[in-house]
């Protein structure tokens, strides 16, 4: 933004007469000392310590330094003692810390004493033994002298001239041509990072007769299992908690089960999608993917603990507050042979958060 | 029979008849005994429930009804089972002071046995999850690590990762569960008071049950929980570390930075 | 002749200090380079130290990071945890969670660096928040800082990116619910978020490579380039030579303070032990991020009270009081209640970084200011920070809203539409209370100038009239309270030239005009008394 053309006498230099001067400094100031009743006065004259006219009081301000060094040095050793006798596991109940680790206790602040120690006798020293007499430093443009600039700038023509990087336009552009492509080489070899999303983001373990098994008992859940009020989760039979990729499938097939008297289901396509009450609804919040898990058995809301949407499990699971976009994915379930709920299909909809090829 | 008749006179023969007599009363004490005791803890029973009923109306109809059917302020009581009554009355929530988004705890005005009473009227309403025994909530011998994985599954999400208690909707909340007796918490797992869901011993085992309890104790029992770095801040995690990091960290460093830059005192005031 | 050998003897002469001075001047130069610096002059203020509490923690956070990398495993294989912590005896983690578990347990020591570690690291980022608050409520970022304004907002922004990054590390269910967000916020990225997505995690979340990749970036990538930049930043400090507060003897071209050798030097020194000890007593009396009883990382598992560090809180804040939009269209699905948040994120935090150049765009001045400003004599650029800072609290309040909502009987719902109400409405109503409290110290100052300062004394006066003494301020403090710049509002001038022809004047001038009318104009800066008024009035009555 140029502002060459501001009015020289919009900026505070040019102003008036008075004090314009007056943050400059210079001699000037001693010359309008009569006039202006708002003069730089210059620096305070300098005032003693006690610590600079009384020896006495020098000398105690040296034992304190010399005593807070001392104490860094015995903070080390106890640190060192603390770190050979306290076992690792050892707890001790200090008020009002409670139960603390006695090594983790004790080394912080043995060492917290010696490195403070030693600060505090280096500033202390600082304070009342070295001279505290405020010094002026010039100040000098930080802008380059316009012979300077002039100097530069010949020297860069003598560049441009002697290389004939501003003649030789084939040359100047195709380097800039290779240096352009290079980069890309980079990049490309980023591709291997990961795979193609394909339609990992769309299909869950789930898939038609695949038993809920419960998070807790690790047994199929049963429809009588399931009271009215109760809360309880699920994963597709066959995942194992040692299998390679459970974290990865677990973060798409998790199932969070209730039961709603079915005429309190105000939407048509849950109750139909649902055992007699029983739904199941996916786990995995759709507006970033936390699991969402807080059911208040009473209103049928769940709540996202990480940032607070809420979903009506007896409406279809549709979004009532909070940033969500979507309704939580519901999983049409039934009951097999063996009397145990089972999946009648993989979820209709991708879970989770929503991404661009969701649709 | 000669025999019998002709030794009837004899010296002993009365002690004999009196002992058969006394085997006669014992036995038939014996054989009616029982009964009589069933009857009387019957009797007992009703008259538990006859006493709760009376202790319910004064503290509860009110709200859940006279017959605890339910009313627009409380909810019906058939089928909550003792369970339910020992949990929310044995905790102070019930009898509820206000309506509002949540009954809170606060301190229980009645005795045990006036909330066994309590129960057993609420319980003869309708069948439902009886007052667990202490062999059956008592967290001894428990699996804490599973009872931690199973917490993290399912109480976190709500009452955070220790049991310190967290916000729900319009108002709701967890409540911390530091504090909470086992027992209590077993029925709070069973029956679901407020609208903490519940989790029947289909869905959640007697054993689990436990083991979430030992694990609860575990971090949060003062004579057992340790907090081996220092204070636990809450064990709100960021909030309360962030707040901490600025109030006391960073306060006490600009503080130490305010006595580095003062000017030392002077020997004469200017 | 007789010279060099001179020399010589002098040398061999020489203390051994001395001559090792001597040997690395003539390969280094370092005397020619003392010359310069040795009593450099440091203004001695404690707000010129926050700086120096961020360069230290940043010191301590390398020293007790280094120390980490020598036990920490940067693995996600998973392994049964049979470590000595009976709570998670038999659960499953990966191996860096396991090995977190190891320093805290099993390391001696292990737990006090971890804690140092982590809050310093908090404490870094809260002192560069403070330190370029000072900068800008204080003008320091004028000419010829602004690059290094810059350079300080680059350290800020990689500092908590630097910050989640290590966070994310031990794989517990907090810092993964965390990284669990970041890949819902990276699919919401119209076109390219599902790519990235997989490329990031290696494939879908969580995969086994985040926390091996976070490594190297959180241990070198980000440390490395933000290394660069401090460096830079403090040769500019030294380079620049440090800004003061105005005050007697105190002008733009000198700088007043101690030598760097001795004063400045045990002070600054000293300095770095105070932070680091207090940092270090920190972590022996405080838990931070206690991953024992958050537990590992499981994509199902999820804790109330979610939340990041406090310098992600602004960000969090962001994301949960969006309202939750999203358009489904031509078969694509744009998540607008993530994505928007996304972007505000950059916006803010990029708003405080151009301030400096929309300032001097709008006065026009193109000189060296080092002398600072108080506050209150910039009554647009304060108000402008405190609304900034204002919309930044209102965040965290969002971002804390299920903790705010517990602990003062709240409601969730409620805390968040307040926030998103006050996230707009916060900022102008600070804007313009901040403004009116700059004008009305500023005519605190003009009447302290010309009336002098209240003494506390009353006198009654011969009529029975009562007043009270004003004494007159020192020659030091009338300087002081006059010595600050006022700009001149830019006019756009006549719109005819004097020939009667329609001058063109373009969009750019008149919005620079109606900022600087707006920054200058009438009522928004009270005049600062003249010599003029100043004479009139002590000349005549002495006193009113």
């Amino acid at each position: 933004m140029s502002s060459q053309d501001i009015p020289e006498e919009n900026l505070p230099a040019e102003q008036g007469a008075a004090h314009g001067a007056a943050g400059h400094g210079g001699t000037a100031v001693v010359q309008r000392v009569d006039e202006d009743p708002f003069h730089d006065p210059g620096l305070p004259a300098h005032k003693p310590r006690i610590q600079d006219i009384d020896e006495r009081a020098a000398k105690r301000s040296e034992r304190t330094v010399a005593l807070l060094f001392t104490l860094s040095m015995a903070a080390t050793v106890a640190f060192i003692a603390c770190f050979v006798v306290f076992p690792v596991d050892k707890l001790v109940y200090i008020w009002p810390f409670g139960r603390v680790s006695a090594l983790n206790f004790s080394l912080g602040w043995t060492l917290g004493a010696a490195l403070f120690f030693i600060g505090a006798g280096a500033v202390h020293w600082a304070r009342t033994l070295m001279s505290d007499v405020e010094v002026a430093d010039d100040r000098h443009p930080i802008a380059a002298s316009p012979e300077v600039k002039a100097k530069v700038l010949a020297d860069l023509a003598a560049g441009n001239e002697e290389s004939g990087f501003g003649r030789r336009k084939l040359v100047r552009n195709t380097m800039f041509g290779a240096l352009a492509l290079v980069p890309l080489t980079g990049v490309v070899l980023l591709r291997d990072l990961g795979p193609l999303p394909e339609r990992k983001l769309r299909e869950t373990l789930w898939d038609k007769g695949k038993q809920l098994i419960n998070m807790n008992t690790h047994e199929p859940l049963r429809p009588e299992d399931i009271t009215v009020g109760s809360l309880v989760f699920a994963m597709p039979e066959g995942l194992k908690h040692d299998d390679h990729d459970f974290q990865i499938q677990i973060g798409k097939a998790a199932l969070m089960i209730v039961r709603i008297q079915p005429e309190d289901i105000k939407d048509k396509r849950e109750l139909e999608w649902s055992h007699d009450g029983i739904v199941a609804f996916s786990k995995i919040c759709t507006h970033v993917g936390c699991p969402i898990s807080l059911y208040e058995q009473q209103t049928h809301h769940v709540l996202c603990p990480c940032h607070q949407s809420t979903f009506d499990l007896s409406d279809g699971a549709r979004v009532i507050f909070g940033p969500a976009g979507h309704p939580l994915p519901q999983l049409r379930i039934g009951v097999n042979a063996e009397g145990n709920l089972e999946a009648l299909g993989d979820f209709d909809e991708p879970v989770g958060a929503s991404f661009w090829e969701r649709g | 029979m000669k025999k019998l008749s002709a030794r009837r006179r004899h010296p002993l023969a009365a002690v004999v008849v009196l002992l058969l007599a006394l085997a006669a009363t014992g036995g038939l004490y014996a054989a009616f005994a029982p009964a009589d005791k069933a009857q009387a803890e019957e009797t007992s029973q009703s008259l538990a429930i006859e006493e709760g009923k009376q202790l319910y109306t004064v503290g509860c109809a009110s709200c859940h009804g006279t017959g605890g059917e339910g009313t627009t302020d409380g909810p019906s009581l058939v089928g909550v089972g003792s369970a339910a009554v020992d949990c929310q009355v044995g905790t102070g929530r019930m009898p509820a002071q206000q309506p509002g988004a949540q009954v809170p705890k606060k301190k229980n005005i009645y005795s045990q046995a006036e909330i066994d009473q309590l129960a057993a009227y609420v319980a003869s309403l309708g069948a439902g999850p009886i007052t667990p025994t202490e062999e059956q909530y008592s967290p001894k011998g428990a699996d804490v690590a599973n009872g931690g994985d199973l917490f993290r599954t399912n109480c976190a999400q709500c009452h955070n990762f220790t049991g310190k208690g967290g916000a729900l909707t319009e108002g709701k909340y967890a409540p911390t569960l530091v504090g909470v007796s086992p027992k209590h918490l077993y029925e709070a797992m069973q029956t679901g008071p407020q609208n903490m869901p519940s989790f029947p011993d289909g869905i959640m085992g007697e054993k689990e049950k436990q083991d979430v309890i030992a694990y609860i104790e575990t971090m949060n029992d003062p004579k057992k929980a340790a907090n081996p770095a220092g204070f636990t801040l809450g064990g709100l995690g960021p909030v309360t570390e962030g707040l901490f990091a600025w109030v006391f960290g960073l306060g006490a460093l600009i503080a130490a930075a305010v006595w580095v830059a003062a000017h030392t005192a002077k020997a004469k005031k200017s | 002749m007789s010279t060099a050998t001179d020399t010589k003897r002098a040398e061999r002469n020489a203390p051994a200090g001395e001559r090792v001075a001597d040997w690395a001047d003539g390969r280094l130069g370092i005397y020619t380079l003392a010359k310069a610096n040795m009593r450099k002059i440091f203004p001695d203020h404690w707000s010129f130290m926050l700086g120096e509490i961020c360069l230290y923690s940043f010191i301590i956070i390398i020293l007790t990071g280094v120390y980490l990398t020598l036990f920490f495993t940067p693995s996600m294989n998973e392994i049964v945890y049979h470590g000595p912590y009976v709570p998670l005896q038999g659960v499953r983690m990966s191996e860096a969670f396991a090995s977190t578990m190891e320093i805290s347990f099993e390391v001696r020591g292990g737990l006090l660096i971890r804690q140092i570690h982590h809050w310093a690291a908090l404490i870094f980022i809260a002192a560069m928040m403070v330190h370029m608050m000072r900068v800008f409520f204080t003008g320091a970022f004028r000419k010829p800082r602004e690059v290094n304004w810059l350079f300080g907002f680059l350290l800020l922004v990689l500092g908590m990116f630097t910050g989640f990054t290590g966070y994310s590390l031990p794989d517990d269910l907090l810092s993964g619910t965390g990284v669990r967000f970041t890949q819902g916020a990276i699919l919401s990225v119209p076109i390219v978020g599902t790519y990235i997505s997989m490329f990031l995690f290696g494939g879908e979340f969580p995969g086994h490579d985040f926390v091996g990749r976070f490594y190297s970036i959180h241990i070198l990538l980000l440390p490395g380039i933000m290394l660069a930049l401090l460096v830079g930043h403090l040769i500019l400090v030294v380079y620049h030579k440090h800004t003061q507060y105005a005050g007697p003897g105190r002008t733009e071209k000198n700088v007043v303070g101690m030598p760097l050798l001795p004063v400045y030097m045990a002070k600054a020194g000293g300095f770095f032990f105070l932070v680091f000890g207090i940092i270090t007593v920190v972590a022996a009396i405080a838990t931070l991020n206690p991953i024992w009883s958050i537990g590992p990382y499981r994509v199902d598992q999820v804790s109330t009270g979610a939340q990041p560090d406090w310098y992600m809180g602004f960000a969090e804040g962001l994301i949960r009081v969006m309202p939750g939009w999203e358009i489904n269209a031509w078969g694509h699905t744009l998540a607008l209640g993530v994505f928007i948040p996304l972007l505000i994120f950059p916006l803010v935090l990029g708003a405080i970084a151009v301030y400096p150049f929309i300032e001097s765009w709008v006065t026009g001045d193109k000189r060296e200011h080092h002398i600072l400003d108080r506050p209150r004599n910039a009554p647009t650029r304060t108000g402008f920070g405190v609304a900034w800072l204002t919309a930044y609290f209102i965040m965290l309040i969002g971002g804390g809203n299920d903790i705010v909502a517990t602990h003062f009987n709240l409601s969730i719902n409620a805390i968040t539409w307040f926030v998103r109400i006050f996230f707009f409405a916060g900022p102008v109503l600070a804007f313009i209370i901040t403004k009116r409290i700059c004008l009305g110290l500023q005519r605190r100052d003009r009447e302290k100038v010309l009336h002098g300062r209240e003494s506390g004394i009353i006198k009654r006066l011969p009529h029975g009239e009562f007043i009270e003494v004003h004494e007159p301020l020192s020659q030091g403090d009338l300087f002081t309270l006059t010595s600050h710049e006022q700009y001149e509002p830019i006019e756009v001038g006549p719109t005819v030239d004097e020939n009667g022809v329609e001058r063109k004047v373009s969009l750019v001038k008149k919005t620079q005009a109606k900022l600087s009318q707006g920054f200058y104009g009438e009522g928004n800066q009270i005049p600062k008394p003249t010599a003029e008024e100043y004479k009139e009035i002590t000349s005549g009555h002495g006193h009113h």
